[in-house]
């Protein structure tokens, strides 16, 4: 059962289903946040919905490219040598 | 001390034997020993043991509140949990090891008074290096001095902060530090900061558990960082200073991990982040933060050793540890990539694993603290934790390019373990109630809320679309990172240079000068000084004693001994006096 799953994750036959799901289940996501009650929105975002979507997604690019940016251009990755 | 077993000591005393015992007496021994501890800190009950006085201060070995007992619990199920992970191995060195530095931790967490804390503060720093030196290898061994170096550093700051503390207050009992921010305090602080790795005294971490054996550093992701979260929120909840060093923290770690090429470094600059979020709620230090932090750390522990577990059987399989040489593992270890996968999603707060139940608990005091920065920072950490070691590093490591390397399942001991940690991982996120109860205050908080489970999917699974879109942005290159450990890594060679080169050469230059100049001036002067000596001041000496004695010669023959020219020599003197002062009178 467990091989199947991984398999499922790993198998190149299996990428466009992958692919579906994937995008099924962001769909999904955005619909349900969308219909559950609110009753506790401390901040405006809390009131959108959608919001932790949009949240997140922009974390995520904001990470990568920031990150990679001090680490190129800001001089943080350096050889594997550097300390020897 | 009969109705309380300290289970430092079971931990401590019960190393000693383990060299002594060989095969499945010793397996057996080593689950033991950890087992007795969870039973001892099951049915410990509150109160204050071991109060005595050493050199005029109050010693309380140990002080069992609620807040010791939730992270003696974790620590004693990690430490049995680490030990089925290191039961393979044959030598003695690292089990002792790993139970002195478990038994030094449970120390630490019931410590009531600060001589205490520090001695078992020590041990701790000791028994982990141990772990890193037991790899073997040049890079190891320089990477253990380093860190035995910096945690040296900040006992003696913690000492010495202790002593202030002692001279102050009159009273060495560990607690809340009340009143202001003094000296003492801060350098407390600043101890306990180092070592929960809060920037910039975080290096240490990153730096030496990726060089730990695979086993040590299960033991290293779980004690260290968490001892300090625990005397933190002991000492210091309500710190508005952590709060801002935690949300640094939390973002600090995840930038440095999207950088990272050594599969367990990634790993360690999670601990920071993640650490990041329990320091923070002890800054806000309300009721439901400190719970959040508590209940963070438990958590915390038994998924990042699973992370480190997982991690460390790719490394012992296949020898590598860089994610640009591994890949294609998951036809080989299936079972290994799920038990992984387990401890990423906790890691990531995915709804029914511990991090869900754990961390926003953190988030959600923010919140009710008013500190909309804080919930923002920390949730875009989140997105960066289910990046990194739930979809970065699993896929480079198991699945993208299949590099054919040679691998299979890691020992039996070793899946069993990491199926341990797994099912506690599960366990907590379905049942949360359980470790609610254990907490430092009551729990009055529901964390399956529709929207907080949509919301934390949607942070989570359109961070997955960011990565898919982005994968090849996120590529590990074969690099090292610079941490804070550049200042004492590079400053320390700086320094060398400095010696080696012009404070050497100015030496040299003083040495020669003072060869082919100074010594000869000195030399000449001390032989005219001899000179003089011998002709000029001898000679007056001599001359001075010799008249004193050809004087004394003359006033001898003066002294007759005869009474009657004594008193006509003083007749003659007061004749004399008369007349002298007759003159001057007039």
């Amino acid at each position: 059962m467990i091989r199947r799953v991984v398999d499922f994750f790993g198998e190149a036959r299996y990428a466009e289903q992958r692919r579906r799901l994937f995008y099924l289940a962001l769909v999904l996501i955005v619909i349900a946040d969308f219909l559950v009650p609110r009753e506790h929105a401390e901040y405006l975002w809390d009131r959108l919905p959608g919001w932790s979507a949009v949240y997140g997604f922009l974390s995520c690019v904001l990470l990568v490219f920031v990150s990679k940016f001090l680490g190129h251009q800001g001089g943080l990755m350096r050889r594997e040598d550097y300390y020897d | 001390m009969i109705d309380f077993v300290h289970p430092a000591l079971l931990f401590i005393l019960g190393a000693l034997p383990i060299p002594f015992l060989k095969g499945s007496i010793r397996k057996a021994y080593l689950m033991l020993i950890p087992a007795l501890a969870i039973l001892a800190v099951l049915t410990v009950q509150p109160g204050s043991y071991g109060a005595a006085e050493f050199i005029g201060q109050e010693i309380l070995i140990a002080k069992v509140d609620k807040l010791s007992i939730v992270f003696a619990t974790v620590f004693t199920i990690m430490a049995l949990i680490g030990m089925v992970y290191a039961l393979h191995l044959t030598g003695a060195g690292e089990h002792v090891a790993a139970f002195v530095y478990a038994g030094s931790a449970l120390g630490v967490v019931f410590a009531g008074d600060y001589l205490t804390l520090f001695l078992f503060w020590e041990a701790m720093a000791f028994a982990s290096a141990y772990l890193v030196f037991a790899q073997g290898g040049e890079q190891a061994i320089r990477a253990a001095f380093r860190y035995l170096m910096v945690h040296i550093t900040g006992g003696v700051a913690l000492l010495g902060g202790v002593i202030l503390h002692g001279l102050a207050t009159g009273s060495l009992l560990f607690g809340p530090i009340e009143g202001g921010m003094d000296v003492a305090a801060y350098l407390i602080l600043a101890g306990f900061m180092l070592n929960a790795a809060v920037p910039p005294l975080n290096a240490w971490l990153t730096d030496a558990y990726p060089e730990a054996t695979v086993t040590g550093a299960v033991f290293m992701s779980a004690f260290t960082t968490k001892t300090a979260v625990y005397v933190l929120a002991r000492a210091f909840p309500g710190t508005e200073l952590l709060i801002w060093l935690g949300t640094i923290m939390a973002l600090y770690g995840v930038i440095y991990a999207v950088l990272e090429n050594d599969c367990r470094r990634l790993l360690a600059y999670h601990i920071v982040s993640q650490v990041g979020y329990m320091v923070a709620g002890v800054g806000i230090g309300t009721e439901m933060a400190v719970n959040g932090a508590s209940s963070h750390a438990f958590a915390h522990i038994l998924y990042k050793a699973l992370l480190f577990m997982g991690a460390g059987a790719v490394i012992y399989v296949t020898g590598r540890r860089k994610l640009t040489e591994l890949g294609g593992l998951y036809r080989t270890m299936p079972l290994t990539v799920a038990l992984y996968m387990v401890g990423a999603f906790a890691i990531s707060a995915f709804p029914f694993f511990s991090g869900f139940v754990t961390k926003s608990m953190v988030v959600a005091a923010a919140g009710q603290d008013h500190r909309a920065l804080v919930v923002l920072a920390l949730t875009m950490a989140s997105s960066g934790t289910f990046l990194h070691t739930g979809l970065k590093l699993p896929y480079y490591m198991f699945f993208g390019t299949d590099r054919k390397l040679e691998a299979r399942e890691p020992p039996r001991n070793m899946l069993v373990a990491m199926g341990m940690a797994a099912v506690l991982c599960i366990a907590i996120g379905v049942f949360p109630q359980p470790l609610y109860a254990l907490l430092p205050h009551p729990v009055d908080f529901e964390p399956y809320t529709g929207v907080h489970i949509t919301e934390s999917l949607g942070i989570l699974m359109f961070t997955a679309l960011g990565f898919v879109l982005f994968l090849r942005a996120l590529d590990p290159e074969n690099t090292i990172s610079i941490d804070t450990d550049w200042f004492y890594r590079k400053g320390a060679r700086h320094f060398m240079w400095l010696a080696e080169k012009p404070l050497a050469r100015y030496e040299k230059a003083v040495s020669d000068i003072s060869e082919t100049a100074v010594l000869p001036f000195l030399h000449g002067t001390a032989r005219a000084g001899l000179r003089i000596d011998l002709n000029g001041v001898d000679a007056v000496v001599n001359g001075v004693a010799r008249s004193i004695l050809r004087g004394g010669g003359a006033l001898r023959q003066m002294q007759t001994g005869v009474v009657t020219h004594y008193a006509l020599a003083m007749i003659v003197g007061v004749i004399a006096a008369i007349a002298v002062f007759a003159v001057v009178w007039r």
